[in-house]
Order: structure tokens, then C-alpha cells, then sequence
């Protein structure tokens, strides 16, 4: 048991982190947030800053409330009956819960990859058009465009240039993951949010889908859930981690991973938890 | 550790009196299999075998002028068209209308709310009501209600809407199968992946533009065994149009909504309690029987194929 958690930190620190741009401006603001379903209270008080174009992971156990918290950003929690929810969520300035909040809009601006790959059952062209279509986009020329650019920019396009017809559910599960995200970013949002995006895939699948994780922050603001600890560390900027629907400490991910203020965040990032 | 492998029991994992039992009840419901597959073979055949040889192209094609008793003379025809005439003004009014009532109960109301199992339950109470009921409440509340109302509206001195008509009939059909299909649709809806729903909502698309893009396209072949299941019933129900609609003869086919028809499952009624001569009709009646079987049969398969097609073509889909 020792051996392991010292494997653990010696795998940690063997980590090249990324180094943040400090001075990005935020872009999420989250104000005592709460949410209930029922009765239960998923989420208790939290307060944070996201930044700009930077990756920003939620880390903790199963239950602690990331995943809630992520779906509140893009209001796909609206569609779960029993749902409250109190406090406020600024994106750029504007409480995305305000009445005169088109979610649509919000949507539009704020995509989403779900943990399991769930791509339509349509052609590969027809995924990643969708969003488009389903504002009326129907020039040809267009689409082809939209298609190619985020098929690339999701490095997919070179597998399946020849296939843009096929059925979406013939890819492999990487495949159709990274889909999944080209047809996220074919609508050109600002924010991407990330429910476990690799968790059902093998380690290459995982890796490439890593890769391209960080080639998108260049253009956009990156929240992800992970349970993978080591994911965290490769690819994030910043970590916060949470517990029992408390958030118990954000920082850098270096000083989550390395220095932590708080001993259950040490415990939980070395393995010691639970 | 290691005293688990040298004390290891020996694995008897079925003892002789279950592996008894288990072959008992194998012996049991094979026979049920058998008992029920039977039953059929026996009636299909009973059919086959006294209908075949009074069955011909001249009988099935042929408008019987007057006296449809007649063996020499006798035709179905009108009944043919009759029947395939009521089953598909059905289809064309009842299936949109319970796929849209399924489509409301399960992505527009709330799954728990008191009003909703209601509905729900009636839906479902819907189906055990006997087909005669639903005879009644045809001519109640389409031909006396809704039929001479029209008439009054239009200034009719003589009953147009308001006497039994094809639509009537087809309408009281529609009613009665309605439930068969609410409850297919809701359960392919149902069946969806959560996941397809969400990524549709993820990328910005309103309720209806997930409905028709990722629930409708889904849910298509539900919706055809819906359809498949109240034609087979429509098909063969004469309980519902007895008052609604159908005639005991006509020397012509219908032309209008509002014109009587005559039905072939009505038709093996009257062949069967007002021939003049029993011995003489019995193999036209065999035979009248045979053509209500295929006719069922064949609508069905049509509905079936059109649905194998929906899902090969979900299934391999290309733009």
C-alpha cells in the first residue's frame, strides 16, 4: 500500500505541468453557488473564478458534485425536473440564469462532450453539420467548410475524409469521442465543457483525445471532470477540487498537485482517500 | 492464503433433483409453445382447406349485383375495398394523432404528475374496452353529435354527416386502436438514449427541433408496430362499425366519405346467420374468411416491410 502512494506522488511529480497564463482575464464567474435536486443539496455555497482560454479540471470523488457543477454552466441541468438552484453564474459579465436568457443562445456559446461518446445516428457529416443546420445553415458550401475545419481541428479529418457519409456509430469509440468534440466546436462556442471525456476510452484513445484537449486552448476556455488524477495534472492549468459538494480548494494545478494547502486535497491527489 | 487450494470442495453446482425440475419445466412450457402453435396451424389450415377450392380471381374481383347467396354469381369485391378502404382512412386519422399524444406525454408533461398517470391509465384502460362499446360511443358521439350538428351547421334537410358513413366507422376504429398506438410510441421514445438528447440540446436545438431530428427519426419503428398492430386488429373489428357504418349490401362501391361500405369481416356475419341455404354458402363463407386472412395478413406485412426498410436505413445511414 505504501509503495503505491509513493509510486502515485513519484508519477505526479515526474509530470510537466503546464504553466498558466497568470494574468488571463476571467471568463466564469461563479457566486455562492447552490444546487439541490429535491431535496438533497448537490452543490453547497461555492465560489470561483474560470479564466479565459485556459483548462480548468474539477476533480473529486464520485458524488462530489463536478459534474453538477459543469452542467450548470450550460443549463443542461434545466431539463432535470426537481432542480434548484441558487446564487449566481457570470459568463462575460452576464448571469446566464437571468430571466431574459435565451438557453439556446447559451448553448450555443457554451458546448458540451458527454463522458459516453454519444454521437447521432446519422453520417459523419450529418453530426458535425447539426448544429449548424439546426439554425438554418443549409448552404452546401458552407457546411462542407464548417465540416472539414472542425473535423481537422479535432484531428479526425484524416481518418474519415474518405467516409464523410458513413455511419457515425461504425467509428471507434476514440473516433467517435473526438466527433463528438469536432461537432462541439463546429458551432464555434467560446467555452467547451468536458464531462469525463476519456473515461471510456483505452490509453492511445485517451492520449490523442488529451492532445487535442490542449491544442483547443489556444482558441477556447476548456473546463473538464475528471477522475483520471493524472489527466489533471498533463493537461490542466488549473484544478479545483472538490468534496461532498464543498469546493475545498482552487489553484494552480502545480500547487493542487505539488503543494496543496488543504490535507484532503494532498490525501485525494496522492491516492490516500477514501 | 494457501490452505484454500489444498481444502478445495468439490463443485457440485446442479444436484440431481434441481436438474429434475429443470427438465419439468423445459417439458412444460415447450408444450405451451407447441399447444399454441397448434391451435393456429389448425385454424390456418381448417381455413386453407375448405376455402381453397371455392377461392378464384372471379370471386375476389367481381361486384355482386344482387344476390350475393349465389355461388355461381357471388363476389366480394365491394367488401375488399371496403375493408381496405376503413383500415386506411383509419391509419391516415388515428396514428398521427396517438403519436402526437405520446409525444406530449412523454417529452412535454412531467413523467410523475398526478394528471399524467391519469391520462396515462386512461390510455391504457383505453384498450380493455369491448370493441362494441366503442360501437356505441361511434354512434353517439360521431353520427348523433358530431354528424347531424354538421348537417344543422351546413343547412341539410336530409342526414349527410349524420347517418353511418365510412368516415364514422373509420373514426370509431381509430379511437378504439388509438391506445395500441400511444403505447408503442412512448415506449420506442422512451427507449431513446438519454445521451442522443442531450447532445441535441447541448448544441443549442430547441425541444421540437430534437423531437423532429433525434426522437421522431428514432422512434419510427415503434411507431410502425403501433401501426402494424391496430391495422391487424382494425382489419377483422366488426363490433365497432356495426352502427357506425357498414352496410348489409350495396349494388355499388363507396364514392364518399359519407357513403355506407360494405366490410368483410361483416360480410362472413351475414354469410354465416342469413344464408337461405347453409350447405350451399359454407365453402364461400370458408373463402370470404380466407380473403379477410390474407388481407390482414398482407396490410401487415406492408406495415412490416416499410418498417424492416426505416431500420436498415437507420441502422447503415448514409446523408
Amino acid at each position: 500500500m505504501i509503495t503505491e502512494i509513493k509510486q502515485n506522488t513519484m508519477t505526479l511529480n515526474s509530470i510537466i505541468f503546464q504553466t498558466p497564463v497568470l494574468t488571463s482575464n476571467t471568463l466564469i464567474e461563479i457566486k455562492n453557488l447552490s444546487v439541490y435536486y429535491g431535496k438533497s443539496i448537490a452543490i453547497k455555497n461555492v465560489s470561483f473564478n474560470i479564466k479565459e482560454k485556459v483548462i480548468t479540471a474539477l476533480i473529486g470523488p464520485s458524488g462530489c458534485g463536478k459534474s453538477t457543477l459543469l452542467r450548470c454552466l450550460n443549463r443542461m441541468n434545466d431539463l432535470i425536473e426537481n432542480v434548484r438552484i441558487t446564487g449566481t453564474i457570470c459568463i462575460g459579465g452576464q448571469d446566464i440564469y437571468a430571466k431574459e436568457v435565451d438557453v439556446i443562445e447559451l448553448r450555443k456559446k457554451v458546448g458540451m462532450v458527454f463522458q459516453k461518446s454519444n454521437p447521432f445516428p446519422k453520417s459523419i457529416y450529418d453530426n458535425v453539420a447539426y448544429g449548424l443546420r439546426i439554425r438554418g445553415v443549409n448552404n452546401k458550401s458552407v457546411l462542407d467548410e464548417v465540416v472539414e475545419e472542425s473535423l481537422r481541428a479535432a484531428a479526425l479529418w484524416d481518418e474519415v475524409k474518405d467516409r464523410l457519409h458513413a455511419n457515425a456509430m461504425g467509428l471507434s469509440g476514440g473516433q467517435q469521442q473526438r466527433l463528438c468534440i469536432a461537432r462541439a466546436i463546429a458551432i464555434k462556442p467560446e467555452i467547451i465543457l468536458m464531462d469525463e471525456p476519456a473515461s471510456a476510452l483505452d490509453p492511445i484513445a485517451t492520449a490523442r483525445v488529451e492532445e487535442l484537449i490542449l491544442s483547443l486552448k489556444e482558441n477556447y476556455t476548456i473546463v473538464i471532470v475528471t477522475h483520471n488524477m493524472q489527466q489533471a495534472a498533463r493537461i490542466s492549468d488549473f484544478t479545483a477540487f472538490f468534496y461532498l459538494g464543498e469546493l475545498v480548494e482552487y489553484d494552480t494545478t502545480k500547487k493542487i498537485f505539488l503543494n496543496p494547502k488543504e490535507k484532503r486535497t494532498e490525501d485525494y491527489v496522492t491516492g490516500r482517500f477514501g | 492464503m494457501s490452505d484454500v487450494t489444498t481444502n478445495a470442495p468439490t463443485m457440485n453446482l446442479l444436484p440431481k433433483d434441481r436438474k429434475l425440475s429443470s427438465r419439468f419445466w423445459t417439458l412444460v412450457t415447450g408444450l405451451s409453445v407447441l399447444l399454441i402453435c397448434a391451435t393456429i396451424a389448425i385454424i390456418i389450415l381448417n381455413i386453407f382447406v375448405n376455402g381453397w377450392g371455392y377461392f378464384s380471381w372471379r370471386f375476389i374481383s367481381t361486384i355482386p349485383k344482387n344476390n350475393f347467396f349465389e355461388p355461381e354469381t357471388a363476389g366480394i369485391l365491394p367488401m375488399i375495398i371496403g375493408t381496405t378502404l376503413k383500415v386506411f382512412i383509419m391509419t391516415v386519422f388515428g396514428v398521427p394523432v396517438g403519436v402526437v399524444t405520446a409525444i406530449y406525454l412523454s417529452e412535454y408533461a412531467s413523467y410523475n404528475s398526478h394528471s399524467i398517470r391519469l391520462i396515462r391509465s386512461a390510455v391504457n384502460n383505453l384498450a380493455g374496452v369491448p370493441s362494441i362499446v366503442f360501437g356505441l360511443f361511434g354512434l353517439g358521439f360521431f353520427i348523433n353529435f358530431v354528424g347531424q350538428n354538421l348537417d344543422d351547421l351546413m343547412g341539410y334537410s336530409e342526414p349527410v354527416w349524420g347517418k353511418p358513413a365510412l368516415i364514422w366507422a373509420s373514426l370509431t376504429l381509430a379511437v378504439m386502436t388509438m391506445p395500441v398506438v400511444i403505447v408503442a410510441t412512448e415506449e420506442a421514445i422512451r427507449a431513446i438514449p438519454r445521451g442522443e438528447r442531450e447532445a441535441s440540446y447541448a448544441l443549442g436545438a430547441t425541444k421540437l427541433q430534437t423531437i423532429k431530428n433525434i426522437v421522431l427519426p428514432r422512434a419510427l419503428p415503434g411507431i410502425m408496430t403501433g401501426m402494424i398492430l391496430a391495422i391487424s386488429r382494425a382489419a377483422g373489428e366488426v363490433a365497432p362499425i356495426l352502427f357506425t357504418g357498414v352496410a348489409y349490401f350495396m349494388a355499388d362501391l363507396p364514392h364518399k366519405l359519407t357513403d355506407q361500405f360494405l366490410d368483410l369481416g361483416f360480410h362472413v356475419f351475414v354469410l354465416s346467420t342469413q344464408s337461405p341455404d347453409i350447405e350451399k354458402t359454407k365453402q364461400m363463407l370458408y373463402a370470404t374468411v380466407l380473403t379477410l386472412l390474407i388481407l390482414t395478413m398482407s396490410l401487415s406485412l406492408i406495415a412490416v416491410i416499410i418498417r424492416m426498410r426505416i431500420r436498415k436505413k437507420l441502422r447503415s445511414m448514409s446523408a
